[in-house]
């Protein structure tokens, strides 16, 4: 034991502070992690407390009731519509814009100019919520109204640098070697990226829109300006402003009646319960495409 | 491969048959004619100043140490280094007396008529059928798809082994049989010249051989460039032979890629003309 110490004395160099400072850091380090993971667990516990017995199948299929303190079954049916079209909608323009921007950026451009474009998406990923919003009132609200599709519009410039940097992520792990094996045969750029690139790229493509939606669907700000004054009917077209989830949160939260808190805890919930969903599914999605494309390299 | 460097100076290498077949130098047509090829990555030179013709319907093998430029001499054969963004070149490459680095040459019409090989099986992750059906059908050769996939499997000597399963992925297959797919996916496209980059260097000598054995078949049809590491397998399927080497640094310390005997691979064999050929064939050096 002795001879040990020789060899490797206890508190050369300052090993025992060293040692000290090292495991004190672990711990902070730690502690941050489990905190962070804590918050999400105590909202999710909290939200599904409060809103977890407002969740039934009237929820789900009525419209408000017109007059506040009935019995009456009421649901948020006309929210969760206006959601899934807005956000359809958005993911519909989102989807060509930004993988197209991926491919110019991964397959076409120079490098100096990916580079800029890269850093253009990633300052347009940064924009607050509120000021696309703004933007996408001032340029077609005030001309046309509110309505869905501004909504979406407004949504879908939040979806696009995500979708981009996700597709241009899974384009760049494409082995160089498919394209030149496409290239050498004398195909065109465009339809080696058609025909070889992108099919190995669907899973992340799709991970990348997963991520997106869940994204915006929680999103508030851009929808206030964009289509916010709407009725309790359940409608389905794009072209009037459409209730949505996160705006309706928001204003039941207001209200005076209990029930209407109980429903948007409930709304919340849901809206929590989709993006934990569509994260996962998008992990697993992109778990299996990588699986996929290591399989031939 | 690490060659062991034999008592006697005498070329060890068995030179094969093909050379029965060279025509002599009158009767042979000239494909590429290169003329003073110069090509750099950024600062990097790699090759520096190579002049040579390249026959139709032979097979020409470039040999040389690591590092000397093979590769990038080939690619610049189809244009494959405009994929380097930083790659620059000198000089002519005139195929059938056009120059493919002039301007105005569409790469994308060049590789057509100018078919590549990888070093390492690339075969698309798609079906058999499919990674051979898809350059005819990008290229609108589109009548008789399923006879000139057949064609093609037959051509690269694979038919027979995967014509009860076409419709499964092309990854299944074994190294060897990937790397013929490879080939039968580079000939269904009807190009003019083949240019094969270290084919064999990631497959069994079994493997090796029978790609071998399919030049020899195929070269009356198409005109084969081939990069080899391996001498041997040079001295058995080239009808001519490049020797490149390093050059001695330059006053940067840069050393680039020259040519430096270009003869009938009998000849480079047998009674080299350059003193660093013959340490090269005689495995003294690489």
């Amino acid at each position: 034991m002795s001879a040990h110490r020789d060899v490797l004395p206890v508190n050369a160099d300052g090993l025992r502070r060293r040692r000290a400072v090292n495991r004190l850091m672990e711990a902070i380090a730690t502690l941050a992690a489990f905190a962070a993971v804590g918050v999400l667990a105590i909202m999710v516990i909290s939200v599904a407390r409060r809103g977890g017995a407002a969740i039934n199948f009237s929820l789900f299929t009525k419209t408000p009731h017109p007059f506040s303190f009935t019995n009456e079954p009421s649901g948020l049916a006309n929210a969760f519509a206006g959601t899934f079209v807005i956000v359809g909608f958005a993911t519909a323009i989102a989807v060509p814009v930004g993988v197209l921007s991926a491919i110019y950026l991964a397959e076409f451009a120079r490098a100096r100019v990916a580079f800029a474009i890269a850093l253009a998406l990633d300052v347009l990923n940064g924009v607050p919520a509120i000021v696309v919003g703004i933007f996408v009132f001032a340029l077609i609200v005030l001309h046309h109204g509110q309505s869905a599709l501004a909504g979406s519009f407004a949504l879908s410039i939040l979806m696009i640098p995500l979708i981009a940097r996700a597709t241009q992520e899974v384009l760049a792990l494409v082995p160089q070697t498919t394209r030149e094996a496409s290239l050498g045969l004398g195909v065109s750029r465009w339809r080696t990226t058609l025909g070889v690139v992108l099919p190995q790229t669907v899973g992340g493509i799709v991970t990348g829109t997963t991520l997106a939606v869940a994204r915006v669907a929680g999103e508030t700000a851009p929808l206030l300006f964009t289509s916010s004054i709407v009725g309790d009917k359940l409608q389905w077209s794009p072209h009037q402003a459409l209730a949505s989830i996160p705006l309706k949160i928001f204003e039941y939260s207001e209200s005076p009646d209990p029930k209407d808190h109980a429903q948007a805890w409930a709304a919340a919930l849901v809206l929590i319960g989709f993006v934990l969903v569509a994260s996962l599914t998008a992990r697993a999605l992109a778990a299996r495409s990588r699986r996929r494309m290591g399989l031939h390299r | 491969m690490i060659a062991t460097v034999p008592a006697d100076p005498q070329p060890r290498v068995d030179v094969a048959t093909p050379q029965a077949t060279l025509p002599p130098p009158e009767r042979r047509e000239t494909v590429f004619e290169i003329r003073g090829l110069t090509a750099s990555y950024g600062a990097t030179p790699a090759l520096s100043d190579v002049g040579m013709q390249i026959y139709e319907n032979l097979v020409t093998a470039v040999i040389g140490p690591s590092g000397c430029g093979k590769s990038t001499f080939i690619r610049c054969l189809n244009r494959m280094n405009d994929l380097v963004p930083s790659f620059r070149s000198e000089g002519e490459v005139l195929y059938h007396g056009v120059d493919l680095l002039g301007a105005g040459v569409d790469p994308v019409a060049v590789r057509r008529r100018i078919g590549m090989v990888f070093q390492k099986p690339n075969p698309f992750p798609k079906s058999i059928y499919d990674n051979v059906a898809f350059g005819l059908r990008a290229l609108g050769m589109k009548d008789d798809l399923d006879g000139r996939v057949e064609h093609a499997l037959r051509q690269a000597a694979l038919w027979d082994e995967v014509s009860g399963r076409l419709k499964t992925s092309a990854l299944e297959l074994s190294g060897g049989q990937q790397q013929r797919l490879c080939i039968a996916r580079a000939i269904a496209v009807e190009p003019d010249v083949v240019l094969l980059d270290e084919p064999a260097s990631a497959l069994d000598p079994i493997a090796t051989s029978s790609i071998e054995d399919l030049m020899h078949g195929l070269k009356r049809d198409y005109t084969f460039v081939i990069v080899t590491h391996n001498m041997q397998q040079a001295a058995r399927v080239a009808d001519m032979t490049a020797f490149f080497s390093l050059s001695t640094a330059d006053e940067r310390g840069h050393r680039s890629g020259i040519l430096v005997e270009y003869e009938s691979t009998q000849r480079v064999f047998t009674t080299p003309a350059d003193r660093r050929t013959e340490d090269y064939v005689t495995g003294r050096f690489g």
